[in-house]
């Protein structure tokens, strides 16, 4: 048996989701879309001029692995130098495709291992993904990012 | 009209004793794909095991049964749908192949620019970009009949939107995404009385009742053995003989040729002309069987028992709070699409899968469909004959744990 997905973490941000608003004043932005299931968001990012993440929020609409994660991903990039957030994003893609597995292999990702068990829904990754995939667009300045 | 023996006939299919995750499977997306019964399997590998050899070539035996196990299929075929003659049969790779060929090779030859193409508001995508391929590569332009929001076609707008400009309607037969059944007679009559000719995506059609193009007077059916319990990579596009006789090759090859020279290629007969290079003889064979399993149970039984399915599918789904069906015409096939209050379907989708469900969640290649009634995916049970109100009965427990989790 596969591990449990809907773990209660993940339920819990898919209902109460963290930074769930359009940020004001962000200095990076971008638009994240899967055609295939639906899932649409916009992330927002705010770096201070000493580059430090002060503040993430995204808005959209999408299923309860993609809200969860869009929610532990802007609660965890806050503090986070631009660098750093580009440690996680490689780290969190590592870990959605089975590659990084938490227990062996050293990392920042803390609260995020929850998604460890996420390579065994083949379907579900790029839920997971889809967020993180749009931070990284919006720290490189792409305007839309799509997971196809 | 005898009873089906659902019972039995399910043996008839060894994936619906397969278990996923210890449980039973639940099978309930035959709108994307149907099981094949052993019948159809067994004829693919007797091909293989035994005939194995290619069509329309050699004059050695092997090469000469193949011909005609090819040639029977078409028989078969061409019985099935009611053409006038074999020569109207033209085996592809499936329904999307069949309007891609029509769009390249009716469209791109004899319309012009500002000429109008009409299809539905329900349409597949298969019979939408195809056309918006040829409205691109000629300047011709795309139009959309309406539908209401039980998601029926309205009529009164179809028929305003037929204009002298309109060249073609290619309009679905029955909604992948809705289950709606459009009034496709009505609308071919209409057309016609335009001199306006018409294509129909039988694709979900072939599994719902008797087709005959003769008596619908189509000019284009366009269907895929995998939806009808053969096997995937085969379709078929009937088309009315002037028409096939008019259009030029889709594609050139082997097979679609008379006589070839570096200075002219004269090209084969219908429906060769249009069956370039070596075709998918075990799958043309596979769909052969196929027809013949639906033939001997008799699509109006299938039919009957499957009116039943939807009806108590329908009845016991709209009694769990919080679902919505999306859907509802009065003539529709046994396709159940509906969303959930709070859980997004793609949650829905594993978790009734970890019960052994497989269902269809997302937008069922019918993007409009979804903007259409503002959601951006459902949730789709489709039920073939082999499905029983037991096993309805475990979709609905699944959704009931899925709300438990979700609450």
């Amino acid at each position: 048996m596969r591990d449990e997905l809907y773990q209660q973490t993940i339920l819990e941000h898919n209902r109460n989701p963290r930074n769930f608003r359009k940020l004001e004043g962000a200095t990076h932005v971008a638009e994240g879309y899967n055609p295939l299931c639906g899932d649409h968001l916009w992330v927002y990012v705010k770096v201070n001029p000493v580059g430090t993440i002060e503040d993430a929020a995204f808005e959209g609409s999408g299923c309860a692995i993609s809200k969860a994660s869009a929610s532990m991903m802007t609660a965890s990039l806050k503090g986070k130098s631009i660098a750093e957030a580009k440690v996680l994003f490689e780290e969190f893609h590592k870990l959605v495709i089975g590659e990084l597995k938490p227990d062996e292999h050293s990392n920042h990702l803390g609260k995020l291992t929850v998604f460890s068990g996420i390579w065994q829904y083949p379907a579900r990754v790029k839920c997971a993904s889809l967020s993180w995939h749009t931070m990284h667009g919006a720290l490189e300045k792409a305007k839309t990012v799509s997971t196809e | 009209m005898p009873a089906l023996d659902v019972q039995k006939l399910r043996k008839d299919f060894p994936n619906l004793n397969l278990k996923v995750y210890g449980k039973p499977l639940v099978y309930l997306d035959n709108a994307a794909t149907t099981f094949k019964p052993q019948y159809v399997v067994d004829a693919i590998s007797n091909h293989y095991a035994h005939g194995a050899s290619n069509v329309h070539r050699g004059v050695h035996f092997l090469s000469e049964q193949a011909t005609k196990a090819y040639e029977d299929s078409r028989q078969t075929v061409k019985v099935f749908l009611n053409a006038k003659s074999t020569q109207e049969i033209i085996f592809t790779r499936g329904t999307t192949e069949s309007i891609n060929l029509v769009a390249q090779s009716f469209g791109r030859t004899f319309f012009k620019e500002g000429d109008e193409i009409l299809i539905s508001a329900m349409e597949h995508h298969s019979n939408i970009v195809p056309w918006q391929i040829l409205c691109q590569q000629i300047g011709c332009t795309l139009k959309v009949a309406p539908m209401n929001q039980k998601g029926e076609l309205l009529y009164e707008e179809f028929v305003r939107l037929l204009t002298p400009k309109t060249r073609l309607v290619a309009m679905v037969y029955v909604s992948n995404s809705l289950g709606t059944i459009n009034p496709i007679a009505r609308v071919i009559k209409e057309a016609h009385s335009r001199n306006i000719p018409v294509l129909v995506d039988g694709a979900q059609a072939v599994t719902h009742h008797p087709v005959d193009v003769q008596a619908l007077d189509c000019d284009f059916f366009a269907f895929s053995g995998h939806k009808i319990f053969g096997p995937t990579g085969i379709g078929v596009l009937y088309g009315k003989q002037q028409f096939l006789e008019s259009m030029p090759p889709y594609q050139g090859g082997g097979d679609m040729i008379a006589s070839v020279s570096f200075a002219k290629t004269t090209y084969n007969v219908l429906p060769y002309k249009f069956e370039a290079g070596t075709p998918a003889i075990a799958e043309v064979i596979g769909l052969n069987a196929a027809i013949k399993y639906v033939q001997a149970i008799g699509l109006e039984n299938m039919a009957a028992y499957k009116k039943e399915l939807l009806f108590y599918g329908t009845n016991i789904l709209c009694s769990v709070p919080g679902v919505r069906l999306i859907g509802t015409a009065r003539e529709k096939t046994s396709i159940l699409s509906f969303v959930v209050e709070g859980i997004h379907p793609h949650d829905l989708g594993t978790i009734v899968d970890e019960d052994g469900v497989a269902i269809r969640t997302g937008h069922h290649c019918t993007q409009p469909v979804m903007e259409f009634f503002k959601v951006p995916a459902t949730a789709r049970a489709s039920l073939a004959f082999y499905n029983t109100k037991e096993e309805i009965d475990i979709l609905v427990k699944a959704i009931y744990r899925a709300k438990e989790i979700f609450k």
